[in-house]
């Protein structure tokens, strides 16, 4: 066990899925000497070589279609992409290209590749750096949509998006970077299965539902809520395409009250599909209508705004009070 | 109304011709053909054969048989000249009007037509003949052409001065796909990279009903130069200069020297696709003007003065163009159904559970209006279909 920031489990899971498979490249921008704006990629090119951890030319479209290419040759590309605003020059690659070439080709063709997107807000940084474009790619069949909240997780989940014979699009929570937390890096073995929820704390009272940078301020919530005798429970999603909920269903049974926390806007956002399914699933043990905590249906907000904008714990137990006053 | 590329560029002494519109022979300073009578023979062949399959294909759509189809005539030499030049083990990213390059890559014309039959999205593995599927997304391919490329270097494909082992990439696109931004990501990537491919451009004049004038300032081969590598325009109507330039690109690409722009020069005859009017946007004049140098009656000019084909050959060539076109047809009509609740194993390597459940869903739903467990075109039970 070592105390790792996730930015530096991500190293470490890169770095051991490079040593692990001779197929593997990484490519983006910066990536190399840098190590990245982020330097989750810090050392690898100084260990691997400029022919598997790639500087490519500025330019999104490129490094996800021709990573593309050499999927298609029989290597495993992870691309990163160095901010969340700037996916979308490489959208047409991603969702046109990535994620129907298995099914254009009747199955013939695998296109294994990770697509690493540090994603969120709450950094205070300029326009285009905070966003949350999680629910475009889940929308998209094809494609399989991860996100880790710890630094645990983080270092188990890459190695598994990259072991994975689907294109997955990896989403790192930018604001938990620098976070510490024990990581085993000597196991042989994941703990949990890549394309599984999981219950993070117990509770009574309502569920949380929230995935990478929201987990946290969930645990916070919960806590809070603990002070005022509320027993909260919350599930860190993990996957968000494909969703696992048995275990959410469970803990709705339970409970009865449920609050989905992102920080994407409201409108078509993955909260909204967890309250159908829920309601689809669990429409008699509902005790009030399933309640979303998300940011607004405005463009990002210039940074000194983004306190208002992004969930915090006060709006999230404002949503709690109102399912429990049902 | 626009007079488009109307006239140009008869003498332009950047283009490369080997065979005039006339059947005659000419000199090149750089390039030759180096093949025999024999191959130009197959070249005619090749030509007349997917000039068929074309034109049974429209016939085909104008009988509702076919949803879309998009004609290669008037390109014929352009994609057998080049198609002809590419080694067993090169690989080739098409655009969605390559028949006849994928007929010199062996692809049966029923697995192209199948795609715009609407039984499926190509019915080829394109492992089996280094042929890519169709993109309709235009100039999509040009990166993963790229990308593959960059594969093919790492894993020690270029440059080994060995002829089995040595390989590059041919990429088409159009004149149209040159604005696009991947075209020219792809450019960058593969200068920076030095990666073996070659990039076939068929200027057929027209991007539906944009004219070349709307795609780019200056003749398109030369769009190569900004980005730091060759650029070479071919007479596209001229079969035995367009294997001679993609032959020779295709070479420097395997030794090593990087990647070639080729802009063949050549000519939509037809319409964009079957549901185009091209009487809308241009001048009658112009396909009066290019027939005269149509592709095919150049080479069979060349080929009758210099009696190396008779009539035995080219009734032999009819007879077979008869064959090929009654196989299309017969193909096309016999073409089963595509079964919806087997396209849900081809979405992921690992099927997702909701997927599942749709199509376990589906299935019972279809099967709930055909009881006795038979697909709605009485083929195998879906059990079977399915996995
Ligand atoms: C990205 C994209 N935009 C628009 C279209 C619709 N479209 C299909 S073909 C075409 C014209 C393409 O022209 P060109 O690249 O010159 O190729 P050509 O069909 O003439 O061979 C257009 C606009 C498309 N398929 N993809």
């Amino acid at each position: 066990m070592t105390a790792l920031t996730l930015a530096k489990s991500l190293n470490a899971g890169l770095r051991r899925a490079m040593e692990d498979d001779p197929k593997v490249v990484i490519m983006g921008e910066d990536i190399g000497r840098l190590g990245g704006v982020f330097r989750v990629t810090d050392g690898l090119q100084k260990d691997f070589g400029e022919d598997r951890v790639i500087d490519t030319p500025l330019a999104e479209s490129g490094i996800v279609g021709t990573a593309i290419g050499l999927a298609l040759r029989g290597y495993r590309p992870i691309c990163e992409i160095q901010f969340d605003g700037f996916v979308y020059p490489a959208y047409d690659q991603i969702v046109s290209q990535v994620a129907k070439m298995r099914f254009r080709s009747q199955g013939r063709l695998a296109v294994p590749m990770v697509i690493r997107i540090p994603f969120g807000g709450g950094i205070g940084a300029v326009e285009h750096h905070s966003e949350s474009p999680e629910a475009y790619f889940a929308h998209t069949a094809g494609l399989k949509v991860v996100a880790c909240a710890s630094p645990g997780d983080a270092y188990w989940m890459i190695q598994q998006c990259v072991a994975s014979d689907d294109p997955v699009i990896f989403l790192e929570p930018k604001r938990r970077y620098y976070e510490k937390a024990e990581v085993d890096t000597e196991a042989t073995e994941a703990p949990y299965p890549l394309f599984a929820s999981r219950v993070v704390r117990d509770g009574t009272d309502a569920v949380l539902l929230a995935y990478g940078p929201m987990v946290k301020t969930c645990l916070e919530a919960a806590q809070a809520a603990a002070e005022e005798g509320k027993n909260l429970a919350v599930v860190d999603l993990r996957t968000l395409s494909p969703l696992d909920l048995d275990p959410v269903y469970e803990l709705v049974r339970r409970t009865g009250r449920v609050v989905t926390v992102h920080e994407a806007p409201i409108t078509g956002g993955l909260g909204a599909e967890l309250a159908t399914r829920i309601t689809e699933e669990c429409f008699y043990s509902l005790q009030a209508p399933v309640r979303r905590v998300g940011g607004f249906d405005t463009p990002y907000p210039p940074a000194r705004a983004e306190e208002d904008f992004l969930p915090d714990l006060d709006r999230i137990l404002d949503a709690v009070d109102r399912v429990l006053a049902y | 109304m626009t007079e488009g590329t109307f006239g140009a560029p008869a003498g332009e002494p950047d283009l490369v011709q080997l065979l005039t519109p006339e059947g005659e022979r000419c000199e090149h300073p750089d390039y030759a053909f180096d093949l025999d009578d024999e191959a130009i023979r197959g070249f005619y062949r090749d030509m007349v054969l997917t000039r068929r399959i074309d034109a049974e294909a429209i016939a085909l759509q104008r009988q509702g048989e076919l949803g879309i189809w998009a004609s290669l005539l008037g390109q014929e030499a352009a994609q057998i000249g080049s198609g002809r030049a590419v080694r067993q083990q090169d690989f080739i990213f098409p655009t969605y009007r390559e028949h006849g390059v994928a007929w010199c890559r062996g692809v049966d014309p029923l697995a192209l037509i199948s795609l715009f039959r609407g039984v499926d999205h190509g019915g080829w593995d394109p492992a089996d003949v280094n042929f890519h599927l169709y993109t309709i997304v235009i100039g999509a391919q040009t990166l993963h052409a790229t990308g593959y490329a960059m594969g093919m270097q790492r894993d020690g494909c270029v440059g080994t001065g060995d002829p089995e082992r040595d390989a590059a990439v041919l990429a088409y696109f159009g004149d149209g796909a040159s604005a696009q931004g991947d075209v020219n990501e792809s450019f960058i990537w593969s200068a920076v990279f030095n990666t073996p491919t070659v990039y076939f451009l068929q200027n057929n004049q027209w991007a539906i009903s944009a004219p070349q004038e709307r795609q780019s300032r200056i003749p398109l081969y030369r769009r190569a130069a900004g980005f730091g590598f060759p650029g070479v325009r071919v007479d596209g109507n001229d079969v035995l200069a367009s294997y001679a330039v993609t032959k020779a690109a295709l070479q420097q690409a395997r030794d090593g020297g990087g990647p070639t722009l080729i802009e063949a020069f050549t000519y939509r005859m037809g319409a964009h696709t079957t549901t185009d009017d091209p009487t809308r946007y241009r001048l009658q004049d112009e396909l009066e003007h290019w027939k005269l140098k149509d592709p095919l009656a150049r080479v069979k000019a060349y080929l009758t003065r210099n009696a190396l084909i008779d009539d035995a050959f080219l009734s032999d060539l009819d007879t077979e163009a008869d064959d090929l076109a009654a196989h299309v047809r017969a193909g096309t009509l016999a073409m089963p159904e595509p079964d919806l609740a087997a396209t849900f194993d081809r979405v992921y390597a690992e099927m997702t559970p909701e997927l599942r459940a749709q199509q376990e869903w589906f299935r019972e739903y279809h099967a709930s209006f055909h009881p006795s467990g038979q697909a709605a075109d009485g083929g195998a039970p879906h059990a079977e279909v399915t996995r």
